[in-house]
């Protein structure tokens, strides 16, 4: 990392704040904040507030973990650690909206893996009650640019093997720093996850290798038996709420998992429903209507299909990577990488994904490949910062650069989703957090190896 | 193969009745997938950036084409009479992309019985009509390095093909490359994710057993060559009537390793295991041509440099198992650095499709320039393979195999325009896009005609609807039964 390069401290305080940074940069990754200046400047940099057009030479004030103030006109406040970020870029930090977070180290290792709870209903189980400050994966991601992520249980991932269940339990949105998980919440219950059930005539047995298969009208009897057993735990759910409501749920036994999705029945805690194909999403449109639940789509490979639907029911959409195959050997090969322009130009909100843990870093490559595909830049940036902040509600905390927002800031020497661009700065709750990680460790330790001798 | 469970080997038969049905009629987005894409003797390519890998980058550079080979590479050629003119002028042109670890257009890719199946052969499973050839076309891939999967300590026998799709099986092998055998260490080999209740575990189960495994079957090897060497002797001294020895399907392979006609092409992730293969490979006088994966590699790079064997890895895969949790995106730079031939591999027929991008992440990570990034998936692919005297880099005599960006290809935003493998546009995305209203409509078509037929017959329709594919457990779909799910869902 070449942080000091393209940095003059031309703050009094240059000495101390040297300190600060040798101490940040080589501290360990679990160790990214330390107690550090409550009010930094960020001088000299063209701003992309997202909140207006971009600021040419502009300045951003951070206090107590907000942003003070944002412009081109602004002053620096009197003891205030200026970053001269002359020829640098300051955006919002990336939210990635599905990730395991937290909740899984080592894909193949069940021990290190919390991601999914056994059973079909676990409405009342909570991401953050299992997310590992510590996990290397964090300090990772946030190298990468994102500052903020939803940490999703039963969302699957790229080594994950097994069953979801239905009801998979509470997403919760973190910042991607904190020594406790405490310290990095933003939303402990951000969205219910739901797995839509699938007709699945065919499915892959793991104990014998082997494919097995059921005729329709079986795997159709088996999802229909889903459904209702998902209609009858909502319908149970309300009628806890409103005993809850009429003071009289005392009267009766505490039921824990009534209990957490009785916010969902009150429209309050929205679902965020995993599916990809378009009859599934249908269905599940229909579903959430009907039981007057608060939607959220999550995956919608084939969204597309069903736009004009899901703009009419102001549906937004976490869309799965774009750097995904065609569902259909028969799509056009651009298939995926062409969905977020059509959602865009239909007027749907949507927000790109990573789904992954450790493929979260994918986030930016991602937008841009849209990006290469007809979607606007501008639209890109918002699916991974303002957008996924607004459909879990937290659009007037996070996702721009505008006064009284948390300060989740990148400072970076070029176009956050490119390839090439690096993090020069990384704030997270107004503090300079390390970008240093197991990474960067490994790579000074083996590039010092002395040659071996031959 | 990096992922866990073998779905690959699976998912070329999934709802296999009607892929049948449908793939008669050749629903392919490319139209006509029977009939090779006519190319004229002669083409210029003119007025773009010509990334040569061997010979730096030229501005508002040409190309000139002829029977499929580079017959000029230069500023300004004029086109000959008759000459077919690519104008590419703001576009990219850089060698076809090599794909050094790839497992498209295979009906099974691992024989997971035993540890040592080098009987098996890649060449005899090819599916020339599988999409994503199609699809890595797309993405400027125009050779891949067809594997065996990594379930045994010695896997199947492979080979090297280009994307020529639209060709017969026969015609996508790469003629005159050096066929290869796919080894693997460490989880795959040692089942270590892998187990069926109620069976006892396979042989070999640890570290220890993968290197005796492959120790036990090269010794076999060596006295079934010497066998077959003093057979030829004595025939050759001019002995009569000699009964020759029996051949031995699943060692002749590894003859043909120890007599350096077939290059090894190790799955590894530790370092400690990359050591073992290159001191069993002293022990028994062979090369091992290619480490794939080889995630830990930075951690010996001195060793393989001095070994001479190439490094084929990911850009920036990490933490699906322990034994990638060193993994680290600075793997291919701290190699380069230390002189060892390095490629980025895709492993997966999507992660093929933008292989220019991940080799660009090695400029970020490790600061290799943008020509080292660039070599990563053209000229160090072939070299590994044998086969950089024919492709890898721009220059003259070369086969003409080109990929055409609107970009810098190493820039998240490059599209590839055309791609050319023996100087045949073999993928062109104006016409890929022109053509599907037309490929929309046959589809319909069909469908329509299926369902009436399906109408006529007193049995239930919905009995006959495979709804999706067998599911690997994924956060995504899989490529899966494509008129099975629209369909089912129009009945």
């Amino acid at each position: 990392m070449k942080k000091k390069k393209v940095t003059r401290f031309s703050s009094p305080l240059y000495f101390f704040n040297f300190l600060c940074l040798v101490c940040l940069f080589g501290a360990p990754a679990a160790g990214a904040q330390i107690q550090a200046p409550s009010v930094y400047a960020i001088t000299h940099a063209k701003i992309f507030t997202l909140a207006g057009s971009p600021i040419a030479d502009g300045t951003l004030v951070i206090r107590d973990g907000k942003i003070a103030a944002v412009g081109a006109a602004v002053e620096v406040p009197a003891g205030a650690q200026i970053i001269d970020a002359k020829g640098l870029e300051v955006y919002p930090g990336l939210f990635d909206a599905v990730t395991q977070m937290g909740l899984s180290e080592i894909g193949a290792v069940g021990a290190t893996v919390d991601a999914t709870e056994a059973g079909n209903y676990n409405p009342d189980v909570v991401a953050a009650s299992a997310i590992s400050p510590s996990s290397e994966h964090l300090a990772v991601t946030r190298a990468s640019g994102i500052t903020e992520v939803l940490a999703v249980p039963a969302s699957g991932g790229f080594d994950f093997g097994g069953s979801r269940g239905t009801l998979g339990g509470q997403a919760s949105a973190i910042h991607l720093a904190g020594w406790t998980v405490e310290e990095m919440l933003i939303k402990k219950s951000a969205a219910l996850v739901l797995n839509w059930p699938q007709i699945q005539t065919q499915t892959f047995d793991f104990s014998t290798f082997s494919r097995k298969e059921k005729p329709y009208s079986e795997a159709k009897q088996e999802y229909d038996k889903q459904v209702n057993e998902l209609t009858d735990w909502i319908d149970r759910a309300r009628h806890y709420a409103q005993a809850m409501d009429k003071g009289s749920v005392s009267k009766y036994d505490r039921d824990l998992k009534l209990e957490a999705l009785a916010s969902v029945v009150r429209g309050q805690l929205p679902v965020l429903v995993f599916a990809n194909r378009a009859r599934d999403i249908r269905s599940a449109i229909e579903f959430c209507d009907k039981q007057k639940l608060k939607m959220i789509l999550a995956g919608g490979a084939e969204a597309y299909k069903v736009k004009d639907l899901l703009r009419s029911k102001d549906i937004p959409v976490i869309l799965r990577p774009v750097l995904s195959s065609p569902p259909d050997e028969d799509d056009p090969y651009d298939r995926e990488l062409t969905e977020p322009a059509e959602l865009a130009a239909a007027g749907v909100k949507f927000a790109i994904a990573s789904f992954d843990n450790s493929f979260a870093r994918r986030l930016g490559q991602n937008a841009a490949n849209a990006v290469a595909h007809g979607l606007s830049y501008d639209e890109a940036l918002r699916a991974v910062t303002i957008h996924p902040a607004q459909i879990f509600g937290l659009g007037s905390q996070i996702g721009t650069l505008e006064q009284g927002k948390i300060a989740n800031i990148l400072v970076t020497n070029g176009d956050p989703l490119e390839l090439t661009t690096e993090v020069k700065y990384l704030f997270i709750k107004g503090q300079l957090t390390s970008t240093e990680n197991r990474h960067h460790q490994l790579y000074k330790k083996y590039a010092e190896r002395p040659k071996a001798p031959n | 193969m990096r992922i866990l469970f073998p779905v690959h080997a699976g998912r070329a038969r999934i709802a296999f009745v009607l892929l049948l049905l449908l793939s008669a009629f050749c629903l392919a987005p490319s139209g006509d997938a029977a009939t090779p894409p006519d190319a004229p003797a002669v083409i210029l390519i003119q007025n773009a950036t010509v990334m040569t890998v061997a010979h730096g980058t030229i501005e508002h550079g040409s190309i000139l084409i002829k029977d499929g080979k580079i017959a000029e590479v230069g500023q300004t050629i004029r086109a000959p009479a008759g000459a077919q003119v690519i104008e590419a002028s703001g576009q990219f042109v850089i060698p076809g992309i090599i794909d050094c670890h790839s497992h498209i257009a295979a009906e099974a890719i691992n024989e997971g019985s035993v540890s040592v199946s080098s009987m098996v052969n890649m060449e005899e499973v090819l599916d020339p009509e599988d999409i994503n050839i199609y699809r890595d076309l797309a993405g400027g891939v125009t050779s891949a390095n067809i594997l065996h999967g990594s379930a045994n300590s010695i896997g199947g026998q492979t080979l090297v093909i280009k994307l020529r799709w639209g060709q017969p099986a026969a015609k996508l092998a790469f003629e005159g490359a050096l066929p290869g055998i796919k080894f693997a260490l460490g989880e795959n080999p040692k089942r270590s994710n892998f187990s069926v209740p109620g069976q006892p575990r396979r042989y070999p189960a640890t570290r220890m057993g993968v290197e005796e495994t492959i120790r036990a079957a090269f010794s076999e090897a060596r006295d079934y060559k010497k066998t077959w060497d003093d057979y030829r002797k004595r025939v050759a001294a001019g002995e009569k009537n000699l009964i020759p020895p029996r051949r031995d399907l699943k060692l002749e392979p590894l003859v043909e390793v120890l007599e350096g006609k077939r290059y090894v092409h190790s799955h590894c992730y530790r370092e400690d295991e990359i050591l073992m293969l290159l001191r069993l490979a002293k022990e028994f006088g062979f090369k091992v041509r290619t480490l794939q994966h080889v995630l830990e590699g930075y951690k010996v790079a001195d060793e393989l440099a001095a070994a001479g064997v190439g490094a084929s890895t990911f850009s920036d895969w990490w933490a699906y198992k322990v034994e990638a949790y060193d993994a680290i995106p600075y793997n291919a730079a701290l190699m380069t650095r230390r002189g060892v031939i390095v490629s980025i591999n895709s492993d997966d027929a999507e992660e093929a499709t933008h292989l220019n991008q991940e080799a660009a992440k090695s400029m970020k990570y490790g600061g290799l320039s943008h020509d080292e990034a660039l070599k990563l998936v053209t000229l160090n692919p072939a070299m590994q393979l044998g086969i950089d005297k024919r492709v890898g880099s721009i220059e003259v005599g070369k086969d003409a195999d080109l990929a055409i960006y609107n970009h810098d290809p190493l820039s998240a935003y490059a599209v590839v325009q055309k791609t050319l493998i023996d100087g045949r546009v073999y993928f062109d995305r104006e016409k890929d896009i022109a053509n599907r209203a037309e490929i929309e409509k046959e589809k319909k078509t069909l469908t329509d005609k299926l369902k009436k037929s399906e109408k006529k017959p007193e049995q239930k329709p919905e009995e006959k609807k495979p709804e999706q594919g067998p599911k690997p457990p994924a956060a995504s779909p899989r490529p899966t039964a494509q008129a099975g799910a629209r369909l089912g869902g129009a009945l």
